[in-house]
This record gives C-alpha cells, structure tokens and sequence, in this order.
C-alpha cells in the first residue's frame, strides 16, 4: 500500500520527481548533486537495473548511504561498480550512442532548454563567472537530456547569457542545423511541474503539474511564455517509501537541504 | 568562433600544438634509459620553467598534484598556463601566488558543494587572470591527439555552443566520407605534466589505482613528466604485476616521493579528501576572498619548511581521518 507523504521540502520532491523520470534498464550519465541523488534512489525503487555513468570515469555504481560524494570525481563514486575506466572514454560513450538518459542540474535554463553555467551578464565582462560546463556541455550534446533544478523566475529565462549547454539552441531546426544531430533536451524536472519540449519550435511546455500547483504558478515562476495545455495532468504526489529511501541515502542532507 | 590569435583581452594566445617535427626532436632527445630519477619537491621544479604550459593531473579534488604545484609556488614560477580536466583549490593557489594567470579547463571551484569560488571570481571578473573553459569531452581529446601524435581529433559535442564561439582554435569541418558537420579540437602537448599515483618506482614507471582521470594521456602527450607518489617501489616490484603500470618510464623525467601529496584533496584507496579543511578554505575565502587565500598561503604555504610540516599543520587527526576513510574503499 503506498501511503502519501505529508511533509517533504522542495528539494526532496525534486529529487523524488527526477528518480521517477528513470526507467528500469537504462544507462543514464549522471551529474552531481539532485541527480546523482536522484539515479540512486531509482535504482532502490522502481529501477534496480539502472545503469548509472560519472564523468570521473565510472560505469554501473552503488552509491553508499550517507556517504554521497562531493563530486563525481572522487572514491565515492566508485563504489560497487562494474568498471572504472578515463574521463575520456567515459565521455565517449556518450558520443557512441550507449546512453539513454543524461541526467543533470542547471543554474539557468531557457524556452529552448538552453543551460547556462558560465557567465551571469556578458562573456566579455560578466557580472558572475560560473564554474563552467564540465561534462555539461558534452551530456546536452550527445544525449537525450532530463534536467533536474528549481522553477524560479530568475532561473527561467527567455535567452540565457551563455549557451553553455545546448538545448534547441533558437529553437525549430537550428540544433540539428549547428552540427548536433542526436540527443536533445527531453525533460525539465522542478518542483513545480513536469516540463517537455514541442517537438516543431523546440519551446518549453508543460507535461505535468505537481499536486497542488495551478498553471498560474507554474507561469509565474517563469520568465518567459509556457506552453500549457487547459487539460495538462497532475503528478502523484511523492510516498512515505520514496521520502524514507531517500531520507536514507542522505540523512546529512547534503543536497536535499 | 573568434577570429585567429586573439582572445578577449586582446592576448595573444600561447600556441600549445607543437610542430609534429620538433615534438619528435624534442621527444628524440629525452634521456629515455632505464635510470634513477629519485630527487626532491626542489629539484624537481627545475623541470619546470618560467613561462611553460602545466598540466596537473586528476580531476577536481581527486589525486591533484598538490606537493608540486605547492613546490611550485613557494620556487616563485612565473608565467606559467595550466590545463587540467577540472580545476579546484588548486586553481585559486595557482591565481593568487601569482605562478600563472591562465588555466585551460572545463569547470572551475573547489566542489560543487562549497559554491563558486570566490578567489576564481576575482582573479576573472577583474580580469586579472584567465579561465579558458572548454568542454570536459574536448580537453581529453586533446591530450589524446597529443599523446597520439596527430594533430587534431574529430568530435561531435560542442557545435551550437557559446563555449565553442568564444574559442579561437577550433574549426569546424564537412567530414570527407559522410558530409556531416564535425568539430575538430587541436592537439595540447604540455610542456610539463604533474601528475600523482599511489606506486611508482625510481625509474619512472608509475602505478594508479582507481580512477584514471585523463592521466595516461596527459603523460603520454607531454615533454616532460613529474611523478610524485605515495611510495617508491622497487622495480622488482613493478615487474611482478607489469599490468599495473599505467605510466612507462621513459615518458617520466622526476620521481618524487611525497606521502599525502594530494592533501587536502585524496588519492583513491589511501586517503579521501580531507573535508573539514576544505570547508575551512572555503570559510576562509568566503567573504574576503583576496585576504583569505593571501592568509592561507603565507600558513600553509610560504611558512613551513617542508612538506612534513605542511601536514603537520593540516593536522595528524585529519590525515588519519581521511586515511581511514580512503582505506575503507576496500572493505567491501
């Protein structure tokens, strides 16, 4: 019987959400933080046989309760894994073809699913300098992408500052035009709504809302035009036994806080 | 993509792919005999010269050459470029000693979970120093063709991308056979390459467990290796398992063995990162990013007299911390 849970934060609806997004069976490349989080609470629930990738060079591990890693570079990572091999080849799966899923996190994402994790204001002289892309840009490049962050008006941006990672680009054919011919974004998980793409323009929509959410909200926390539907669906509401798993792989809430 | 030869600042950029003819020349001179090349942290700065392009091994807070690029600093080195796969701390260090104002990476701060560095937004905000961002993907493929001999690899990621706009040496091309658009990356052959490993033995030949990173590449691409390690072997050692060898001899000009050389960060199965200094460096350098890292290097780096007395200064009980936590890799 599942019994739905009364009390959780956003973070962990978030990260409750994302691990649903999972299938059982597939190779999913995941970031640090919500997602690495998120890939291993599937793997405890629905999907034991996810296959999860890390950018360190990690294929197929066990995440360790309470022991999350700070990055997906460290001994952490490897835990119970198939195999370890370089960043390079890790990558390259990618470009292969073996993944299903790049899972990652965004700082600002817009209508086209453009990631920006490099400059907030002008590349020439940013207000805010951003770590970068990482794998990011790599992930978005050769994979069909779930991104797990926030809905914030400040995050949701019509154009963000920097394609750091590409979405649709501007949108209609201009991401198959520039060269990227496989992979492209497929979902944006926050904790206000489920978000897919229009396949024609490339532009944001709305799948699904979380229990509670109205359109209107969803809007709101979005600084650009939403596609929504008038009969768009409601998500289940996250259960004691998703809540208490996840709970339990990060009882120090590293990065559900 | 930008125009040739000029970056934002109007900087000239330093041309790190070498001449296919004088890499060989280069490579042909190297003493590559079977000998001793156990020295010190000091001599082997010495292979290290003003003004040369650096690659530091590992990746974020993972087997980072921490004791040379610490020897690095407190010889004073000028001008160098650094490349790694991901920069942390290290970065911050190498900004703000002054040893180079130019890194070549794909992300840049200490962890994900202690936020964006404050000293790396300093240095590049002011425009007091450069951090040259390419793809994750595109930095390995690059000291994969320099390790390879060629001069460029093909690859599909970055097209489309504000990264690849901002970069001036990458070109675009219709591949031959298929008459699909491709990106091709130049080839990065450091002059030097720092890199540590658990084992290695006086000849060079390094050992690693673990995660790899782009280590292999690196050594293979570059001029000139500096090893530090946890511990020498001997080579009767390396022999009994050849398989472990990941590095070969002749590519490795410095062996120097510096126990908890990775320190604050960890070196797989012997020590994690030691996280309660780290949260110390990021508190430190939180508000006052300038006056913090000045600080941490006069403490940590310019004060002690050797190596011992770094970690001693880091503290017995957070070494032995985190060596118990890097064993524990093992118990399962």
């Amino acid at each position: 019987m599942t019994i739905e849970a009364k009390d959780f934060t956003a973070s962990e609806l978030l990260c409750v959400m994302s691990a649903r997004a999972l299938e059982d069976g597939q190779v999913v490349f995941a970031g640090v933080g919500i997602p690495l989080l998120a890939a291993t609470l599937a793997q405890r629930l629905h999907a034991p046989g996810v296959t999860i990738l890390f950018e360190g060079g990690t294929i197929g591990p066990h995440v360790v309760p309470g022991q999350l890693p700070p990055t997906t570079n460290e001994q952490r990572c490897t835990r119970k894994a198939n195999m370890l091999v370089s960043i390079t080849e890790v990558l390259l799966l990618l470009q292969r073809g073996y993944v299903d899923v790049g899972f990652m996190g965004g700082a600002q994402i817009d209508q086209y699913g453009n990631l920006n994790s490099s400059f907030i204001g002008s590349a020439d002289d940013p207000s805010v300098r951003l770590p970068g892309t990482g794998g990011g840009n790599d992930i978005s490049s050769l994979t069909r992408m779930i991104v797990a962050m926030p809905q914030e008006k400040r995050r949701f941006v019509e154009n963000v500052d920097f394609i750091t990672s590409p979405g649709y680009v501007r949108g209609g054919t201009s991401r198959r035009d520039s060269g990227l011919i496989a992979g492209g974004m497929y979902r944006v998980v926050t904790d206000l709504a489920i978000l897919g793409f229009d396949e024609e323009t490339g532009r944001m929509r709305v799948e699904a809302l979380h229990p509670g959410v109205t359109p209107e909200q969803a809007q709101e926390n979005t600084g650009f035009e939403l596609i929504i539907d008038a009969s768009v669906s409601t998500t289940e509401p996250p259960t004691e036994e998703e809540l208490a798993a996840l709970r339990h792989l990060d009882p120090d809430k590293v990065y559900t806080a | 993509m930008r125009a040739r030869g000029t970056l934002a600042g109007g900087r000239m950029e330093k041309n790190v792919t070498q001449d296919y003819l004088s890499l060989r020349e280069q490579t042909q001179a190297r003493d590559r005999s079977l000998r001793d090349k156990v020295m010190t942290l000091e001599e082997a700065c010495g292979f290290v010269n003003d003004g040369e392009h650096v690659s530091l091994g590992g990746s974020t807070a993972s087997r980072t050459p921490f004791a040379m690029v610490w020897a690095l600093i407190r010889a004073r080195k000028k001008n160098l470029s650094f490349s790694r796969s991901i920069v942390s701390t290290e970065g911050d260090l190498i900004f703000a000693s002054g040893i180079g104002n130019h890194i070549l990476t794909s992300w840049f701060s200490q962890g994900i979970v202690w936020g964006v560095s404050r000293v790396m937004r300093h240095f590049t905000e002011n425009r007091l120093a450069r951090f040259e961002e390419w793809s994750h993907m595109s930095i390995g493929l690059r000291y994969r063709a320099g390790a390879m001999g060629v001069p460029f690899m093909p690859m599909r990621s970055m097209m489309g991308s504000d990264v690849a706009a901002q970069l001036d040496n990458l070109e675009e091309m219709t591949c031959p056979f298929t008459g699909e658009k491709i990106l091709l990356v130049p080839a990065l052959n450091p002059d030097v390459a720092l890199i540590h490993v658990q084992r290695c033995d006086p000849y060079g030949n390094a050992q690693l467990d673990g995660l790899t990173f782009m280590d292999i590449d690196m050594a293979m691409a570059a001029n000139r290796v500096i090893i530090t390690t946890e511990r020498i072997i001997s080579n009767d050692q390396i022999r009994r398992r050849p398989d472990r060898t990941r590095i070969p001899f002749f590519t490795v000009d410095a062996v120097v063995e510096a126990p908890y050389g990775c320190a604050p960060h960890e070196c797989f199965g012997v020590y994690e990162p030691l996280f309660s200094h780290m949260d110390y460096y990021a508190e430190l350098t939180r508000k006052e990013p300038m006056e913090g890292v000045k600080a941490y290097l006069d403490e940590y780096f310019y004060a002690p007299e050797n190596w011992t007395e770094y970690l001693n200064l880091i503290g017995l009980d957070k070494l032995l911390d985190a060596a118990r936590r890097g064993r524990s890799i093992y118990d399962d």
